[in-house]
């Protein structure tokens, strides 16, 4: 067995996904070590939630070849559930709404099971405010519905928020950054980085460098039709700005 | 007090006479000790006659009773909802009348394990366990009764059990009784009215408003629990009463024949709250008739909420005859394997202005079957009424049914009609959603469906609510029996 320290917190080789028979993740590879922020960029319909379902396990996305390694185990036989409490978590790109469920009851219960032991009420109670405080949400927004009638940019901050009471090993943000005004996408950049540190690894999905000039990353990667085309340092994501998409495009093809 | 010699109707005439030798007959007697009283099998003017004479009820009791069986014995069963389940109750094989104390006499270790089962997991005191299961007549709780029952009494409040509240209030009573829903009415509600025992009694004088929820469970040493109890509220001019029958914990009751009738008088302005959790083992038959009257600017709300037993056919309905009378009727039924929840609603707009509120929730599992039968007829002159109907029905699995049979009869056109009907299975993505925070995929079943019920678990006190996610845990979990 490899010294803890060495293994990658998540390691994905030559990753094949179909949805409905149709493939979409052709052969992709990725490695991200402990401590580590990897941005992941590409245009839309590129493959971005498709890797980050296969990664949370969600049963619709079949994985036809290749393996995802999570903290040294290969995760492919585990439920999605499993994978939560092995400490994976995805931010949703497009969060569900849940009625008649308030955030307060899904946020325990979501802590309860990802800890697997009971947090008191005492203690749940001021984590929830320092959180809630963190993210410049309002103490009304527990007694609401889980998404429902949220607007995009109440979605996101719950993402967070659950983020944030989960303390996750391997977080993963599809789009968080999406659709929010710069005030909360300084709010969700400073969530995401509080969670930084040497043992947790974070996967920044986006589709523009923006919430990357507040959350700096590693290594940055660009996805084009199911495959990683380019890495590259926090730069990559600059260069992509300027000359778009198609200057990569222009290159595989 | 004369024996039979008043005026019967040509149905009954036959029974003149009958029972008049029941205690040297039957050997019973009056005095309190020696009460050990159960029907023999089978309804028949002699049972009906004998059951009249032992509660010691006035002559129009007795008649009402006997001209009711008649209309039992004419009417023939519902065409509608299970036929194949009503045509197999056996009415010849039912102790129609067991004394409390006979009732309460079963033996825990006849009680089923599952039954038992539940009540562990609930965590349901032991004294109340043996209630539950009919073992122990006898509840701690009847001490915060009496004290319930002393303020009451200072605000002119009548809470008592029916047999109690025929003696004490005979005038009220039998001038209210079957007003609301006569023994005609349906096969069921015309068996309820020839054999009923105890149910409540509730009166709240005007103007007054009762603060705390009137509990049926307070009242548990009496036969509130009864095969066919009859309940009668009525509550006058600009008062306000919240009425509580049953509790969330599994019921279990070896008679299988579970017949209630209730009836509510809303007198202009007041305020009916009837609140039903009934949770019956799964051998019941479980068929009730529940109708309110409300009179202007009254407001009338049915919480109903069905689980347990293997066929409940049961429609609150409201019929708004006065000015500006609003009904409310919020209902949640869930059936699993083996049962069929046979619900729904009915509300008549007979006056201007008048309102409903109809919201249906079932939730189907395990090849149950929920049915969703509701009917509301606005009258010609109904002017300015408005309807609104939602039903909802959520299936866990495909071996689950929901049929809904929404009926509108509108003869007024000035009115506003709103109905939403929705069908839908727990959603993948919301499964997927809560899995991905770390529920399995049962908690996350019973989160979805407890969300979904939450427009009426919010109408339940606390800890009613409490019970019921418990409960639909516990059935989540396939740990019901
Ligand atoms: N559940 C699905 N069913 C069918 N097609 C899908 C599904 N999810 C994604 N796709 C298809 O896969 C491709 C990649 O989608 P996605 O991973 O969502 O891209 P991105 O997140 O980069 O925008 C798109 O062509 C999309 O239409
Ligand atoms: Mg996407």
């Amino acid at each position: 067995m490899s010294d803890e320290t060495n293994t990658p917190v998540l390691e994905v080789s030559d990753l094949h996904v179909s949805v409905g028979g149709k493939e979409i993740l052709k052969g992709l590879n990725l490695t991200v070590g402990a401590g580590e922020t990897h941005a992941i960029m590409g245009r839309n319909g590129s493959g971005k939630s498709t890797l980050s379902a296969a990664i949370m396990g969600n049963p619709r996305y079949e994985i036809t070849s290749g393996t995802i390694v999570y903290g040294g185990q290969d995760i492919a036989e585990l439920a999605v559930h499993e994978r939560a409490r092995a400490g994976v978590f995805l931010s949703f790109q497009y969060p569900v709404a849940l009625p008649g469920v308030s955030v307060v009851n899904f946020l325990r219960q979501a802590v309860r099971a990802v800890r697997g032991d009971d947090v008191p009420i005492k203690a749940f109670r001021p984590l929830v405010k320092e959180n809630l405080k963190i993210l410049d949400i309002p103490q009304t927004f527990m007694t609401r519905y889980v998404n429902d009638g949220f607007s995009g940019g109440e979605k996101k901050r719950l993402e967070m928020l659950q983020m944030l009471m989960l303390q996750p090993t391997l977080a993963i943000l599809d789009e968080t950054d999406s659709g929010l005004d710069i005030d909360a996408l300084k709010v969700v950049s400073t969530a995401i980085n509080g969670l930084r540190s040497e043992k947790r690894a974070q996967l920044v999905i986006t589709h523009y460098q923006r919430i990357l000039q507040y959350v700096t990353p590693d290594h940055v990667h660009v996805l084009l039709d199911g495959q990683i085309v380019k890495s590259g340092g926090p730069d990559l994501a600059h260069e992509l700005e300027k000359h778009g998409y198609e200057w990569l495009e222009k290159d595989a093809a | 007090m004369s024996d039979t010699t008043v005026d019967r109707p040509k149905g009954a005439a036959g029974t003149a006479g009958l029972g008049d030798d029941y205690d040297t007959k039957y050997g019973f007697h009056d005095d309190e000790s020696a009460y050990d009283f159960k029907s023999k099998k089978g309804v028949d003017h002699e049972v009906v006659e004998m059951i009249s004479r032992y509660k010691k009820e006035p002559d129009w009791m007795r008649e009402v009773r006997h001209n009711a069986l008649d209309v039992f014995l004419s009417k023939p069963m519902p065409t509608w909802g299970s036929t194949e389940l009503l045509n197999s109750i056996d009415f010849e094989n039912i102790h129609y009348y067991v004394r409390a104390s006979e009732r309460q006499a079963q033996d825990w270790d006849d009680v089923p394990e599952s039954v038992k089962n539940t009540f562990e997991k609930l965590g349901i005191p032991e004294a109340e366990r043996k209630f539950l299961a009919g073992v122990t007549a006898q509840y701690e709780s009847e001490v915060v009764y009496h004290s319930l029952r002393e303020d009451l009494e200072k605000l002119g409040v009548i809470f008592t059990d029916m047999d109690t509240g025929l003696r004490e209030y005979e005038d009220v009573v039998r001038e209210h009784f079957t007003s609301v829903i006569p023994a005609e009415d349906n096969k069921f509600a015309a068996l309820n009215t020839a054999v009923w025992s105890g149910g409540s009694f509730v009166y709240v004088p005007k103007g007054v408003e009762v603060a705390i929820p009137l509990q049926a469970y307070f009242r548990i040493n009496t036969e509130n629990m009864g095969q066919f109890e009859r309940t009668l509220i009525i509550a006058d001019e600009g008062s306000k009463v919240h009425y509580i029958e049953g509790c969330t914990a599994p019921t279990y009751s070896s008679d299988s024949l579970h017949s209630a009738v209730v009836e509510l008088i809303a007198r202009p302005g007041s305020t009916i709250r009837y609140t039903t959790i009934q949770n019956w083992s799964k051998n019941v038959y479980n068929l009730v008739t529940k109708r309110a009257i409300a009179e202007a600017g009254s407001r009338v709300e049915w919480i109903d909420g069905n689980l347990g037993s293997k066929l409940t056919m049961k429609y609150p309905a409201v019929y708004l005859v006065g000015e500006g009378a609003h009904a409310e009727i919020l209902s949640v039924a869930f059936s699993s394997s083996d049962q069929h929840q046979d619900a729904g609603s009915k509300v008549i707009h007979a006056a201007p202005r008048t309102t409903s509120v109809i919201t249906s929730k079932s939730i189907s599992k395990d090849g149950g079957r929920g049915t969703y039968r509701g009917l509301v007829k606005v009258h010609e002159g109904a002017e300015g009424s408005k309807v609104n109907v939602k039903c909802d029905a959520l299936l866990l699995d495909d071996r689950s049914r929901s049929d809904t049979y929404p009926t509108m009869e509108v003869d007024d056109e000035a009115v506003s009609i709103e109905h939403e009907a929705t069908v839908s299975k727990v959603g993948e993505e919301q499964l997927y959603y809560l899995m991905s925070r770390g529920l399995d995929q049962d908690a996350a079943t019973t989160l979805i469906v407890n969300g979904f019920i939450e427009p009426f678990t919010k109408e339940l006190p606390m800890e009613y609510a409490v019970e019921l996610n418990r409960l639909i845990q516990l059935e989540m979990e396939g740990a019901i029996g």
